[in-house]
């Protein structure tokens, strides 16, 4: 049951039927209607226009994948005439003077940004609670988080108010979000996409990311926005979705499936889809592998500490003094102080106390260095299991979404929720999630994660797997 | 005791601005620029979201610097954060390089007069320079400016080797001088394209550990340099002799009273969290670039002041002089190249260009008379055809009107009259009009010569051969007997 709605909303437009003018006001209509989501920080509709005239353009020149339609971006990334807040209470009025890269290849294609979305404050969370604006809610049970930090993002792509929205993945954050929210989701290779624009939180795992409600779908948008950028030092240079025909069974694929990441909290009611899932991939021609991956143990705490170290530093820079909310005080120091003191939340704080820390004279070599010798070993460990096997198949997250609240004050127990995701990131590895069942009317999801470069080949086995399943082309009751 | 009968252990850290057009890490103007906060771009003022990407220019740079001091070349170089709040850095980190650096080792030798000596350096790396802040321009408020934020520095690290102020001081020339050379940086000491930090410990003997360090930072001049050194070894000095210990601190240079003061104790000394920056990857260098890199090295200050005795008998000190900047030397060696007479163009070159490039403001490079123009009017010299004296109006006039020196020669009859035949009718005359001076001068008043070359000159509008006339005077007053 191979859909795609943005290629059918594109086409509607292309058609004449619709315009990009009205897909946007349809959109902004919608998200209106689903303001409880709190999916939506702001409404762009000044960039929007920009976003129309050129659209408009691109559809009469007949060069426009994205054709019109209307996409959401998480408030993390830089776009111009619009804020960029960060969902932070020290950027709530901030504007960048520059577009990120991704942004401007999403326009270039054809695409219009209707609204910044939702986030953990700097993309810290695993939940969407801890934003400046507010929790963002899941479309499929509001007293459940939608999870996080692309929070917003999935949200608006579950009820249906836009087609596609961009997200990023430091630990999950699309992945996680996508399986709570019954939506595909993918964080490519780490540097297919360029970070230029993306607000840092730890500058060797984020990469851009794109939530649909099809795999087609995220084709089509990563196609759009992946490439090398002489911009970004750590983007590939042989960056880019190659095109590839869409196999129609699962033949010859080896599928590994790894024990360790059905461990560790991995409840019943998510492991119970996801092993149908593989063993329907088995049906469509796939074959099992089993394997080992002994350091995916370590990956919380390495995570933890590289993310949180990368944080600190990539945060230091918001002091108050060029730009963002300032605090008053009596010399520079105290301004500083205040400042930071007053405009993160607690989240932020504490991975900035955590990672300045880990990186402290006498402590680095026992957390820092530690933690990147394990990263070392995972990615070797990486390496060997895809000699054997041409892609992984694992839960994306350990439980369905968990209520609001749930965490309350135990940060280190939401930590836990990231043990399927943030493997890939430490590896740079692609992976994607894609729903694959309900658990007491919850969605469930499917990791697929893959070799570097291979994210064609992970989008190609989510299309085949869509194309024989109908988890995707459901919608949660109040948003059909 | 006094300062005398202690011994000074000084290691300097140079900070020298690379000559690139863009910054180290973004794409902004490097050029100086009085108008604040204009060559400074997003990254510069450490916008969310901007990333860095390291400028080739600036590595090669350092390249080169390492290839000149003989130093080791790392084919793989790390850039590291270096952590700190203050207003003036935009990121609140610096992005430097620490564990890894992309110059290891090297050797620089000094020649200061009397005193050669050598100074080892421990390594030399890249690193981005931070904005400036201005404090008294408004009352209450603090200004800043981020133009020099990001610009390309090469931190230059010696070994504690120098002896004495006054070679801490010759070092600094002398690195200035290679940077230059080299082409690396522009040089210019008042808007700090060269900042040096100097370590100073005292100890009586070089057998001696090391001394308790102090280190005087952001020291712009070479005079400072020696200031300040001389200023801290003397309060040292003090200190030990009272029985007190040093305590390891950096201290400032107040330049009107020419003392130090402390800025901050060992103790309260940061910690600047380093780590690896994963906004960069490993800096690669490989081989291949090396080599081409070395091929493009210019003939070192050192070799070519050698090379200068060697090759043209020069002096040292005339050596010295011509090998004191690159485009000097370059000048010289091309009138050297064309004039068959090599210490007759550097004669010429250290003296009257040189002179006439200093009232004129310029250099040999940008001269009007060209080295070409310039071996055109010494090959002139050479041949007779004009004196020396004649020369130097004649060069003076090239300088004027850009014309070569034979064209200004043929033009203005210049020429020299070497003719005996007619150099002997001009003497001739005078000394027929002239019995009396003869008549003196054969009575052994010989300095009369000078009254009849002179006579004989002014007759000839001064293009007589003033060797040959002096000879000719002379044998025809001696016939006259």
């Amino acid at each position: 049951m191979n859909s795609s709605p943005l290629a059918a909303l594109a086409g509607q437009i292309a058609a004449g039927e619709s315009s990009p003018e009205k897909a946007a006001a349809d959109a902004c209509a919608a998200i209106d209607r689903a303001a409880v989501l709190n999916a939506f920080i702001q409404i762009t509709e000044k960039r929007a226009a920009t976003d129309i005239e050129r659209a408009e353009q691109l559809i009469d020149s007949g060069n426009s994948p994205l054709g019109g339609v209307p996409v959401a971006v998480k408030d993390i990334i830089c776009t111009l005439e619009t804020r960029t807040t960060c969902a932070s209470k020290l950027l709530a009025e901030f504007t960048s003077p520059y577009e990120a890269t991704v942004t401007g290849l999403l326009a270039k294609a054809g695409a219009v940004v209707v609204g910044k979305t939702n986030l953990d404050e700097f993309a810290m969370g695993t939940t969407g609670e801890h934003s400046a604006f507010g929790a963002t809610r899941n479309p499929w049970d509001r007293q459940r988080v939608p999870g996080g930090s692309s929070s917003g993002s999935a949200a608006a792509v579950a009820a249906r108010l836009v087609v596609a929205a961009l997200g990023t993945d430091t630990g999950g954050s699309v992945r996680m979000p996508a399986a709570y929210c019954g939506i595909c989701g993918i964080k490519p290779t780490y540097g297919m996409v360029s970070r230029r624009g993306l607000v840092a939180y730890g500058s060797s795992l984020d990469q851009a990311g794109v939530f649909a409600s099809a795999a087609a779908d995220l084709r089509i948008v990563l196609a759009a926005i992946a490439g090398h950028d002489p911009g970004d030092s750590t983007s590939r240079p042989d960056a880019g979705l190659a095109e590839t025909v869409l196999p129609e069974n699962l033949n010859g694929i080896r599928i590994g499936v790894v024990e360790q990441l059905f461990g560790q909290g991995v409840s019943d009611e998510v492991a119970g889809p996801v092993r149908a899932a593989i063993g329907q991939m088995q049906q469509l021609g796939a074959s099992i592998v089993k394997l080992e991956i002994e350091s995916i143990r370590h990956a919380i705490p390495a995570y933890y500490i590289i993310a949180c170290a990368e944080a600190a530093s990539n945060l230091s820079r918001f002091d108050g003094i060029r730009y963002g909310s300032r605090a008053s005080g009596e010399d520079i120091e105290q301004v500083i102080m205040r400042s930071r003191s007053q405009g993160f939340g607690a989240e932020v704080k504490r991975r900035i106390m955590l990672g300045s820390f880990v990186l402290c004279h006498g402590y680095i070599d026992a957390y820092y260095r530690k933690a990147q010798q394990l990263r070392r070993k995972l990615i070797d460990e990486f390496a060997s299991a895809f000699a054997q096997c041409d892609l992984i198949a694992a839960p994306a997250a350990p439980t369905t979404a968990p209520r609001l609240g749930e965490f309350g004050d135990d940060p280190v127990r939401m930590y836990g929720q990231d043990v399927c995701t943030v493997p890939a990131n430490l590896a740079g590895l692609p992976a994607l999630s894609i729903p694959c069942g309900f658990a007491a009317g919850l969605p469930v999801g499917l990791q697929l994660i893959g070799a570097k470069m291979s994210d064609a080949l992970l989008l190609d086995c989510a299309q085949v797997y869509q194309g024989k399943t109908d988890f995707h082309l459901q919608v949660p009751p109040e948003y059909q | 005791m006094a300062v005398q009968d202690w011994q000074m252990v000084i290691g300097i850290e140079t900070h020298v601005q690379l000559a690139t057009r863009a910054k180290m890490f973004s794409s902004a103007p490097a050029a100086w620029c009085e108008q604040p906060n204009l060559q400074a771009n997003e990254l510069d003022f450490g916008m969310p979201g901007t990333l860095p990407v390291a400028n080739q220019a600036a590595v090669d740079m350092a390249v080169r610097f390492g290839l000149a001091v003989d130093a080791r070349i790392a084919t793989v170089s790390e850039f590291a954060r270096k952590h700190y709040f203050y207003p003036d850095l935009p990121k609140g980190y610096q992005i430097s390089q620490f564990e890894h650096p992309i110059i290891n080792g090297g050797l620089i030798t000094v020649a200061d007069d009397d005193d050669q000596f050598a100074v080892r350096l421990v390594r030399a790396h890249l690193e981005e320079d931070a904005g400036k802040l201005t404090h008294d321009m408004r009352p209450g408020k603090s200004l800043a400016d981020y133009n020099r934020a990001g610009l390309p520095l090469l931190e230059i690290v010696s070994e504690p080797d120098l002896r004495s102020a006054r070679q801490a001081a010759a070092y600094g020339r002398t690195l200035h001088k290679l940077v230059r050379w080299l082409q690396i940086c522009d040089g210019n000491m008042q808007e700090g394209s060269l900042r040096f930090d100097v370590n100073v410990s005292l100890r009586h003997n070089e057998s001696d550990p090391l001394g308790t360090r102090c280190e005087i930072k952001n020291l712009n001049s070479f005079r400072f340099v020696e200031q300040a050194i001389e200023n801290e070894a003397a309060r040292q000095a003090q200190l030990l002799e009272a029985g007190e210990s040093i305590i390891q601190q950096t201290r400032l240079f107040d330049t009107t009273s020419g003392q130090t003061r402390a800025m901050r104790s060992k103790e309260d000394a940061q910690d600047y969290r380093y780590f690896p920056d994963p906004d960069l990857l490993p800096l690669r260098i490989d081989e291949q670039t090396i080599e081409k890199i070395r091929r493009g090295m210019p003939e070192l200050p050192d070799a070519c002041r050698q090379r200068y005795i060697d090759q043209y008998g020069l002096s040292p000190y005339d050596a010295g002089v011509l090998s004191a900047e690159r485009g000097l030397a370059t000048y010289f060696d091309e009138v050297a190249r064309q004039c068959p007479d090599a210490k007759l163009a550097a004669n010429w070159v250290a003296g009257d260009l040189l002179a006439l490039c200093n009232s004129a403001g310029t250099t040999p490079a940008k001269a009007p008379v060209t080295a070409a123009m310039l071996a055109g009017l010494l090959s002139r010299i050479a041949d007779q055809t004009v004196s020396g004296k004649m020369g130097k109006e004649i060069l003076a006039k090239m300088w004027q009107s850009q014309k070569p020196a034979d064209e200004i020669i043929e033009g203005e009859g210049l020429s020299q009259i070497s003719d005996a035949g007619q150099l002997q009718e001009v003497l001739a005359t005078i000394i027929e009009k002239n019995p009396k001076q003869v008549q003196q001068y054969q009575a052994g008043k010989h300095k009369l010569l000078g009254f009849f070359v002179g006579q004989a000159m002014k007759e000839t509008g001064g293009q007589a051969n003033p060797q040959q006339l002096n000879e000719l005077a002379k044998r025809m007053l001696d016939e006259q007997k």
